[in-house]
């Protein structure tokens, strides 16, 4: 697109996108390529791993969720039995956390970061592939539960304890079998390899910065990441460490959370939110950092307050590690702990409430190209921001007493993880696809793919709040017919259909164009990044010349010569 | 204050009845027969002083967030709207802003006041449900959770039943408020009843609490809203409030032993040769088991199983030959009764009034 | 070959552009996220202070370990010494240093290993017996298996210096290794004081 307009004096020779992977072209058969996707080290090729793994559970999760909407479509429903359905919601979210949501966000991290910093590699490259291998072992420990989780006793399969795995309904008295060890055991190793991947993206932000790209000329991607990792390191490793306490309780017969030795149950949901909270920034803030290179590039306007972004970043990361036990508002604390975590929830909301104004003001006096990535930006912030609001209203202690535990809750946080992050995933997928693959996917399919979700998501997770609000807790395998809440459930299902549906034409498209799709070339957004300043997909190496920066928008600067960005920062 | 507060949710509630209102005809078409309350419950439809006092600031916090999402949605709008770009736009670039300290500082300090009016009202309700003190006569009972029943005990009346807890209407002439103190048998569950109170948890080692004063008589429906096992989603719960005559006859009911009655004897034997005694009490015989139900009375309740079904001799007689049917996961087991000893056994339990 | 163009800013390309050490940086990151998960262990020792439903209790059977905290926290300035030799080059006391520091950790180990053989064998205090023996071994445990670690990762690079495979050059990942050792120690002194100062 841009690249005639590019002054000819930036100009070199790079291998074109078929040569850049020699490796790729040249084996001689499918076991050499897959040795060589095996035992890479190269950043992007371990997050292409990253994606497809999270793709992959992306499709078992979600197939997870249609069998709980199956179920819940009638009241007194026969479509799977009580112990299957407690095994599908516990699945589901674990997957969908741990699996989908986390390895999708280092997968992007893991891709973008060194390119965006105009760097070769991550700063340890065979960390890196420890870290996936460990994450990847971690999935296949969870799902291997379904074989191996009957121990000795019988009685037990898959997880089915809930996410939260409250104690003491993990510890052995109630949780026979071996279904809270794979439960605990596959996230202890997906966390070593998380926080592995963590450390490394640290490293590599902090060593690995091309020439002139100072802090502050870090992208936002790269800086929300940075931020991430910071989390990630002290978030995730509290959930190890109870995690290896429930395992000493139940190999070791100690009594951390068991109640009759007078363990306290409370400790564990204490452990448990402190990292259970964090971790929705976690997983949030990287959606974030996709906006933040998408909405800009599709306006056609600088982002607006990039200091503020940052400040609004590191502040979410820093609040949030305060607000905890607002999902502790049901166990019987104090009123003065309710108030004090009331006021901290609402004070995370002040950063998160900056962004989406800059975002918006972004956005204003743009030229707004609403290609697919912008689509999904675009509904994303308006959903993040009811998803806010409804986050204010679950703030509110006495209110919480009512709300939590029940569908409110659920629609409130899918609102949080579909309405937000899985949309600016999306964005991601079809704003970086032509850099990571050399092909533009298909428009067609992604208009089709956005609106068929929006659709479906509106229909179910709008439509969920209401049976919370009438009493409809969650967790249930069925319900009462003369609650009131038949059509609400029904209507929930069919708007899951749709979204299944939307998601199974996003897989094909990502098939489809990868080998039907048009060439993409090196900077088909016409966007300002490093990443964009190299071939598409970019050789082994990246760059062939390290690239030197001036300014937040590199690829601005020499596309606008006259009016460069580095005269402004 | 709370006067206020309460006389304008008096005034709004009417507006957010709509929801109620479909809902409830949805039930009432959905299951014409055998239930004997059609209830939604709704958290719109308090009918306590706690309840009120959440009601009134749930309202008052959707007021807010709704004037939010109105102005910052219509930006969006707005924005979505005027700045798209159009075929005939030429190739340039729009003006490039990076920033302004004013705006930003705006958009900080003005969520910053409502996040601090939000504080402080929903602070001065908190305190006001959470510390109010517990005023003379006030009626405690004990609910203990277990996997997946709830047992209510009366200690100034000295006796437990299960399942559907009785309370006595509050009026202005005869206040009358219920203090509940919240344990758990095994794992952590959650008391929900949305008309009376929001939920508060039942935690294993740890004595929670939770008070109402109901303004209305009748049946209110709730159930266990903290995942707790199998049969998690079939832990109901029902809350009877009456007024004061009638519970003051029901207490004095409960307090007397089970009625023996010599036309059943079979049955009452097939029941206490049985394991049957070492789960279930009945006053004043040999049955004296605490990991199930209190059965002393077990025909003044209207359902069996914690709701999961209806307290008929049919259902009964289902329910004793396999308790796995109505409710897959429960922690009683078959027990491999031959017919006529269901018979029987249905025979001497339905004297049990 | 096809052209792509690549931005080079055109800027004097001046040789300073210090960024800090990939290894540095990892190792604290290491340390920060290894400090929440202890910050959660001793989270819940202090928490179950004082509430086993039976005894024994720490009072009963804890000796303060005096001479294996001395052992520990010299090590840390043994292994401080061996950085300062490696950075003058001067092997022979690097060496010297780095062994006195394997030793002093093997000390503690097996200080820590007497106490326990103590008391479960004349005490009866196992993991299971109650909530103290649950918190004590699990928290001093963790630690004592982050020494064993830092042992291992010290007695190899002990090897490489014995042999002559390390050289002076190497001296940056040796002082990496040591941020762990002193880590650890921290540590040491965070257990110390909550289990034998504060929970005794």
């Amino acid at each position: 697109m841009a690249d005639s307009t590019l002054p000819a004096g930036g100009a070199l020779d790079l291998p074109s996108a078929g040569e850049a992977h020699p490796e790729g072209e040249r084996s001689g058969g499918w076991l050499e390529t897959l040795h060589s996707w095996v035992t890479t080290v190269d950043h992007k090729r371990l997050g292409l791993m990253y994606i497809g793994y999270g793709v992959f559970f992306l499709l078992i999760g979600g197939l997870e969720a249609m069998i709980i909407r199956i179920q819940l479509l009638r009241p007194q429903n026969n479509f799977v039995s009580p112990e299957v359905f407690n095994r599908m919601f516990t699945m589901h979210g674990t997957t969908m956390v741990f699996l989908v949501g986390m390895t999708l966000i280092i997968g992007f991290a893991n891709y973008l970061v060194p390119l965006m910093i105009g760097a070769r590699d991550m700063a340890f490259p065979r960390l890196n592939a420890f870290s996936f291998w460990m994450t990847a072992l971690g999935g296949l420990l969870l799902y291997y539960s379904f074989i191996g989780g009957v121990g000795l006793q019988g009685a037990g399969s898959a997880p089915d304890f809930t996410w939260w795995a409250y104690a003491p309904l993990t510890e052995k008295a109630f949780s026979r079998g071996h279904t809270a060890d794979y439960w605990a055991l596959a996230l202890i190793v997906s966390g070593f390899g998380t926080v592995g991947a963590a450390i490394n993206i640290i490293a590599t932000t902090a060593s690995m910065r091309c020439k002139g790209m100072t802090l502050l000329r870090m992208p936002l991607l790269v800086w929300l990441n940075l931020v991430v990792a910071g989390m990630i390191l002290i978030v995730i490793t509290p959930l190890t460490a109870a995690q290896i306490m429930l395992l000493i309780d139940r190999y070791l017969g100690g009594h951390f959370f068991d109640s009759q030795a007078g363990g306290a149950p409370l400790l564990w949901f204490h452990f448990f939110w402190i990292f259970g909270h964090p971790e929705v920034y976690v997983l949030v803030l990287p959606a974030f950092a996709i906006a933040n290179e998408v909405i800009p590039v599709f306006s056609r306007k600088a982002i607006f307050g990039y200091p503020a972004m940052v400040a609004a970043s590191v502040g979410i990361g820093v609040i949030s590690l305060g607000v905890w036990a607002h999902h502790m508002f049901t166990v019987g604390m104090t009123s003065a702990g309710n108030a004090f975590f009331v006021l901290s929830t609402g004070l995370v909301g002040v950063p998160t409430g900056i962004k989406i104004f800059n975002w918006l003001a972004t956005m204003w006096g743009g030229k707004i190209r609403f290609a697919t990535p912008m689509l999904f930006c675009t509904a994303f912030i308006i959903q993040f921001l009811f998803a806010g609001l409804t986050g204010i209203m679950l703030s509110i202690a006495p209110w919480n007493w009512q709300l939590h535990g029940s569908y409110f809750v659920v629609a409130h946080f899918h609102y949080v993880l579909v309405g937000a992050i899985v949309f600016c995933i999306f964005a991601g997928f079809y704003y970086w696809y032509p850099k990571m693959t050399g092909k533009m996917l298909d428009e067609h399919l992604g208009k089709l793919h956005f609106w068929l979700f929006v659709i479906g998501f509106h229909l179910t997770f709008d439509t969920m709040h209401i049976p919370g609000l009438l009493g409809m807790p969650r967790w249930i395998y069925t319900y009462e017919a003369d609650r009131g809440w038949n059509t609400y459930n029904m209507v929930v299902g069919i708007g899951g259909f749709i979204q299944a549906i939307a998601i199974l034409i996003f897989a094909y498209n990502l098939v489809h164009s990868y080998f039907r799709g048009a060439d993409a070339g090196p900077d088909p957004w016409d966007a300002w990044t490093l990443e964009w300043a190299t071939a598409s997909p970019p050789p082994a190496y990246n760059f062939a010349v390290e690239p030197v920066v001036a300014s937040r928008r590199p690829l601005w600067d020499l596309k606008h010569p006259e009016d460069t960005d580095s005269r402004y920062e | 204050m709370e006067q206020n507060f309460l006389h304008r949710c008096r005034i709004r509630r009417a507006a957010y009845r709509w929801m109620l209102v479909f809902a409830t005809a949805q039930a009432a078409l959905g299951q014409p027969v055998q239930r004997i309350v059609d209830q939604t419950p709704t958290i719109f439809d308090p009918h306590s002083t706690p309840g009120n006092l959440i009601y009134s600031l749930s309202m008052f916090v959707l007021e807010i967030t709704g004037a939010i999402f109105l102005v910052v949605g219509g930006l969006w709008l707005y924005v979505v709207v005027r700045f798209r770009q159009h075929p005939s736009d030429d190739t340039s670039e729009p003006p490039q802003v990076y920033g302004s300290t004013q705006i930003e500082l705006a958009w900080t300090v003005i969520p910053i006041l409502l996040i601090v009016v939000l504080f402080l009202t929903t602070a001065r309700i908190l305190f006001a449900i959470q510390d109010a003190p517990m005023p003379r006569g006030t009626l405690n009972v004990d609910a203990v959770g277990h996997q997946y029943w709830w047992e209510f005990r009366y200690p100034e009346y000295g006796f437990v039943t299960a399942n559907e807890l009785h309370i006595p209407v509050s009026s202005s002439k005869a206040p009358n408020t219920t203090h509940l103190n919240l344990l758990s048998a095994d794992v952590t569950h959650s008391f929900w009843v949305p008309a009376l109170f929001g939920k508060i948890d039942l935690v294993p080692n740890k004595e929670n609490s939770m008070w109402f004063d109901p303004d209305r008589t009748g049946v209110y429906v709730g159930q266990c809203a903290q995942f707790c096992g199998t049969a998690h989603a079939k832990m109901l719960l029902r809350v009877y409030v009456e007024t004061p005559e009638d519970f003051a006859a029901w207490v004095k009911s409960e307090q007397q032993s089970a009625v023996q009655d010599p036309a059943v004897v079979a049955g009452r034997q097939v029941f206490e040769s049985q394991s049957c005694v070492s789960c279930h009490t009945i006053r004043g015989t040999a049955a004296k088991g605490v990991f199930g139900p209190d059965l002393t009375h077990m025909m003044s309740r209207d359902t069996i199983a914690s709701g999961a079904a209806l307290n008929t001799p049919a259902e009964l007689k289902s329910w004793i030959r396999d308790p796995q049917i109505a409710k897959p996961g429960c922690l009683m087991p078959a027990m491999q009764l031959s017919e006529p000893q269901i018979d029987q056994l249905v025979a001497y339990l339905t004297t049990l009034k | 070959m096809s052209a792509v163009p690549i931005p080079i800013a055109q800027l004097p390309a001046d040789d300073d552009w210090p960024r800090p050490d990939r290894g540095t940086v990892a190792m604290f990151s290491l340390i920060v996220a290894e400090s929440a998960i202890f910050l959660i262990f001793v989270i819940a020792y202090v928490y179950y202070i004082g509430r086993s439903l039976s005894g024994p209790t720490p009072r009963q059977v804890l000796d303060v370990p005096v001479f294996n905290t001395v052992c520990l926290l010299s090590s840390s300035f043994t292994i401080w010494l061996a950085e300062r030799a490696i950075r003058k080059r001067a092997m022979g006391a690097f060496t010297a240093w780095w062994a006195l520091t394997v030793a002093l950790g093997a000390i503690f180990l097996a200080g820590t290993g007497i106490e326990w053989h103590k008391l479960i064998y004349q005490d009866g205090l196992t993991i299971s017996t109650n909530l103290f023996g649950t918190t004590f071994y699990s928290l001093v445990g963790l630690h004592a298996s982050h020494v064993i670690a830092g042992i291992l990762m010290l007695s190899l690079v002990l090897i490489f210096a014995l042999t002559g495979k390390l050289k002076p050059e190497h001296g940056h990942r040796v002082e990496v290794l040591a941020l762990y050792w002193h880590f650890v120690d921290a540590v040491w002194v965070v257990v110390f004081t909550v289990v034998y100062l504060i929970g005794r």
